[in-house]
């Protein structure tokens, strides 16, 4: 077990490194694009992370994370209209201004998407395994056909930001740097999820999963833990969510889309359940993937799909699974 | 198709005779999933142009879009910083266009767009280097808004899905339709049943019906209109009724009269090589779309001639002058980079076992389009 | 808004809502009997309507379409029940969510790539083509009264195999314990083949029913297996009954939302404005009724399970 433990450790050192060291050749090589895609997936990779607190240590098998990316879009892209355009959101009970400043965008996004996993939260963790599954889907489809209806925002053609938001002191438009924040925030909700996991409301979330008896027997109540974890869990998703719209500098309801949801699932699926860097390796793998097999053959979603479905039935324990051996494959 | 060896086997030509004024264009189209017939007609149309033209000095890469907004833009990073072409081209939807064409402008690069062409690309968020060489997307609405009021139409009743483009649409009819509205509904984007609506029509006591429902949604409406037992007129955009989609709709488009900018049987020269030699290449008939991405080349083709692409003002002024044969007909630019040309009404007919369009009359002569004063370039 | 109006509209939610059912039970029953779930039953719907469009158009038969939709659907379930989905009986939830995700991809550009991107032609019978006239002077589409007929049909078809013969006591054994009915010797193995391929040929049929007024084209199940979804969260899982109800009642929500929220809006806003408020507040009108279900009966409205 412990030398399995520090072979995975020694994977997931291997992996941060990789994410510092190829966007650098990459610059210093003059391969813009490279860090397009690195950015691409690791921001992909916090969405995942957001979504492993819930199903990782939860359980909660959530089909509808696209909608708290969606609205971490959202807050991005309508903080960002309203102050390209000077008119506040809102003057009453006070007055507040649009924001081209990420870290007040961040603390929105991070704020809205966690209420709104909240609200959905209460209502989904009154029941539980696939009746959850199937009511996360169905919001999320709700946030969908609200956003393509929602005329003052762009409705279904969604919103172009013209300059990418501001972070004091760095140049956001210079792609290296854009990439060194959102590695940065990676870096830190992979320690918040590490942290968490070992913290006794990590253990008391992974006790409610296992054996909730036990859980209610000391006193505690399962559904608020997962309700805690979900709230949590859907405002980093959307933190990740405003970083992808200003990647994109453009938001638009295919943020909310189910098939969104579905691939956040796959991310952590490929890389590994339970694995701390599994939704890293799983974004990565699928963006390079897309971008491989995309220009190989316009059906490449078939070979995708029975590559995932390969994976789900004879690769127990994803990538990191692979290389790091079986010992902590999930349960 | 493959796409790289196709990309390759024009690249290994240029290489050959390289010349200073190569081009090198980023096609971003959609191939895959529920919109691919419209980019695969796109890319047919606008590679025929290209291999006939047999020229060494331009190459032309391929992606698919997956009519997804983000995987587009992150198409046009790749082309735009990777293989550093210098002219975009093929977006087939709005929004898709709305997320890719203000930052490659932007960027110095010229955009052709051979089909989505939104009201804020023409108006004030015009552009030197971006010019619509499919339409100003109110054209055809505008068109069929003109027909409406020729016919003599007094109440008619107007539905598009809930979305912009929808909006501009029944903006775009009521702009020439001068008779009564006997009601005005949105419907659901991706909506497959319109049941209830076809029930509104009935009680509404109009006179005749517009609607612009674009894809698998126009396919739904015709086969449950025709099997309704309502027989109001219909009037809609071409894009309900194009070659790929009246096969799927069968009788029921029968008689139906939409507004076009281009159809197979337009009388000019250009039109009669494109589509002879499209449905030799592909096996097919060409569809509006075919036909976009076709002139779209062409035109690209005809200012190659004259500038160089890195001379931003040479190129863009021989891109305006439109010195093509354009397979439909007169194609002249307006000042904002948007054609002027014909919209032409047609009406589906069956030619032997295939259904198609005939050219019946036109609807408006030389229209450009109704944001020309708001660009200011 | 005449009465008659609402008649019609009442007629056009009971149609999508039986059509709906047909989606439904299939899922139902499936998790019912075997805890497991299908994101891939919207393409076994797509899997009839390119069945009976192939077939329709080669013989000019739409009855013909119908019996290769139910077999060409039956066979394709039994086919990945076979290779995949017995797999994954033993597994969570989350291992199912994903192999059915992956059959979606596979289903979705496969069809694409045997039929071509551009969408089939399949039309209305002739028999039963045209509307006919109804009491209080409504004319209504003759196909979709029949639609709503073969959909009750089956529906009382579906209850009498579960509540009167020998195969709907090992389903209803199968629901309730596992163990006693492989105990009993039944060959557990064939009972879910048999239950996955009805399941599936109930989406076959619904995909070839509704693909004759609608587009058959690739990804055309996936709005709709979403809308099932919600029809079994109302309805309760693994009843066929809250299935029937949960589909009636999204059918109805949706259709008479769509026609008189704007009308609603109107008494007391511009109209411009109107129609836009009540045509947003209709496409969300299903998951604030799913919302309420909720909050009022978690396992939903005849659920045995939370």
């Amino acid at each position: 077990m412990g030398g399995v433990m520090r072979r995975e450790l020694w994977v997931n050192a291997a992996l941060w490194l990789g994410l510092i060291c190829v966007p650098l050749w990459a610059h210093w090589a003059g391969e813009p694009f490279t860090i397009t895609l690195a950015t691409r997936a690791v921001i992909f990779a916090v969405a995942a992370v957001g979504l492993n607190i819930a199903l990782g240590l939860g359980g909660l098998v959530s089909l509808g994370h696209a909608a708290f990316f969606g609205i971490g879009g959202y807050a991005m892209g309508i903080l960002a209209f309203h102050a390209q355009n000077y008119q506040p959101l809102f003057e009453w009970p006070f007055v507040f201004e649009g924001s081209q400043s990420m870290p007040l965008i961040w603390v929105v996004a991070f704020a809205v998407s966690g209420l709104c996993a909240f609200v959905i939260g209460l209502l989904a963790l009154r029941t539980s395994g696939v009746y959850f599954i199937m009511i996360t889907l169905a919001f999320g489809q709700m946030f969908y056909f609200f956003s393509i209806s929602w005329a003052a925002y762009g409705g279904e053609d969604g919103m172009l930001i013209y300059v990418r938001n501001g972070f004091p002191g760095l140049n956001t438009l210079d792609p290296i740097q854009f990439y060194g924040l959102c590695f940065a925030v990676l870096s830190a909700a992979l320690l918040v999820q590490a942290r968490l996991a070992r913290s006794p409301f990590g253990l008391a979330l992974n006790a409610a999963r296992q054996v909730p008896e036990r859980v209610r027997a000391v006193g505690l109540d399962p559904v608020r833990l997962r309700l805690l974890a979900f709230t949590l869990s859907g405002a980093i998703t959307g933190l990740a969510g405003a970083l992808f719209a200003d990647l994109n500098r453009f938001v638009s309801p295919s943020m909310f889309s189910w098939q969104l949801s579905g691939e956040f699932i796959v991310f952590i699926i490929i890389g590994g359940t339970a694995r701390l860097f599994g939704p890293v390796v799983g974004a990565m793998v699928f963006v390079g993937l897309e971008h491989l097999l995309g220009g190989l053959s316009e059906y490449w979603h078939v070979w995708f799909g029975a590559l995932l479905l390969g994976i789900v039935l004879f690769g127990q324990g994803g990538v990191i699974g692979m290389i790091a051996g079986k010992a902590r494959a999930h349960d | 198709m493959n796409i790289k060896s196709l990309a390759l086997s024009t690249a290994l030509a240029a290489l050959a005779t390289a010349s200073v004024a190569d081009v090198k264009v980023g096609m971003i189209t959609t191939l895959s999933g529920g919109g691919a017939s419209l980019g695969i007609d796109t890319r047919d149309g606008f590679m025929l142009a290209i291999n006939a033209a047999g020229r060494d000095d331009i190459e032309v890469v391929i992606e698919d879009d997956q009519r997804k907004p983000d995987v587009a833009v992150q198409l046009a990073d790749k082309m735009i910083q990777s293989e550093k072409v210098d002219v975009l081209t093929g977006i087939v939807w709005s929004n898709l266009a709305m997320a890719v064409v203000p930052s490659a402008t932007a960027q110095g690069l010229f955009y052709l767009s051979t089909n989505a062409a939104p009201a804020q690309l023409a108006g004030r968020g015009c552009n030197a280097n971006y010019f619509s060489v499919s339409y100003q997307n109110d054209n055809l609405h505008e068109g069929a808004g003109a027909y409406a009021t020729q016919e003599g139409f007094k109440n008619t009743f107007i539905m598009a899905p809930n979305y912009p483009a929808g909006k501009d649409s029944l903006t775009g009819f009521k702009r020439f339709y001068e008779g009564e509205l006997s009601g005005e509904i949105y419907t659901k984007l991706g909506q497959t049943d319109y049941a209830a609506e076809i029930a509104q029509i009935r009680a509404s006591g109009a006179d005749s019906v517009f609607f612009f429902l674009p894809g698998g949604m126009g396919i739904s409406f015709l086969k449950q209109y025709a099997d309704s037992g309502v027989d109001l007129p219909l009037v809609g955009p071409a894009f309900s009724f194009d070659q790929g989609i009246l096969q799927a709709v069968g009788d029921a488009a029968l008689g139906v009269k939409n507004s076009s900018t281009w159809s197979k049987d337009l009388d000019n020269a250009a039109n009669a090589a494109f589509v002879s030699a499209f449905e030799e290449a592909y096996g097919r008939l060409p569809s509006i779309y075919a036909a976009q991405g076709y002139d779209t080349a062409n035109l690209l083709l005809s200012a190659m001639d004259k500038a160089d692409v890195n001379d931003d003002a040479a190129f863009g002024a021989a891109l305006k002058e439109a010195d093509f044969a354009s397979v439909r007909g007169s194609f002249n630019f307006a000042t904002n980079n948007h054609p002027i040309q014909n919209v032409y009404v047609r009406e589906v007919i069956k030619e032997g076992d295939v259904f198609t369009n005939k050219i019946v009359s036109t609807a408006m002569e030389n229209r450009d389009n109704a944001y020309v004063a708001d660009c200011k370039m | 808004m005449t009465l008659s109006l609402v008649f019609e509209q009442i007629l056009n939610g009971l149609q999508s809502g039986i059509m709906l059912f047909l989606m439904a039970a299939g899922l139902t029953l499936i998790f019912g009997v075997m805890g497991l779930i299908n994101l891939a039953h919207g393409s076994l719907y797509m899997v009839g309507a390119f069945c009976a469009a192939a077939m329709a158009g080669w013989t000019g038969s739409f009855a013909l379409g119908l019996v290769a939709a139910l077999a060409g659907a039956a066979a394709a379930g039994a086919l990945i029940e076979l290779v995949v989905i017995r797999r994954l009986y033993a597994r969570d939830h989350l291992d199912q969510v994903l192999a059915t995700f992956a059959l979606i991809l596979i289903f979705s550009e496969g069809t694409r790539w045997v039929f071509g991107s551009f969408p089939l032609y399949l039309d209305v019978p002739e028999a039963l083509s045209g509307p006919v006239s109804l009491p209080g002077g409504i004319s209504y589409p003759l196909y979709r009264l029949a639609i709503i007929g073969v959909g009750l049909a089956v529906a009382a078809g579906l209850f009498w195999l579960i509540g009167q013969t020998r195969v709907g006591v090992r389903i209803r054994a199968g629901e309730n314990d596992r163990e006693m009915i492989a105990a009993l010797g039944v060959d557990i193995d064939r009972l879910y083949t048999f239950v996955f391929a009805l399941g599936a040929a109930l989406a076959g049929l619904a995909g070839a029913l509704v693909g004759a007024i609608q587009s058959v084209q690739v990804g055309m199940g996936e709005p709709v297996l979403i809308l099932a979804f919600v029809v079994i969260v109302i309805g309760g899982i693994g009843s066929i009954k809250g299935a029937l109800v949960g589909a009636l009642l999204v059918g109805l929500t949706e259709t008479l939302g769509s026609v008189f929220l704007p009308v609603f809006f109107k008494l007391f806003m511009a109209p411009a404005a109107a129609t836009q408020a009540g045509a947003s507040l209709s496409s969300m009108a299903i998951y604030i009724l799913m919302a309420g279900v909720l909050v009022w009966k978690p396992s939903g409205l005849f659920g045995s399970r939370g």
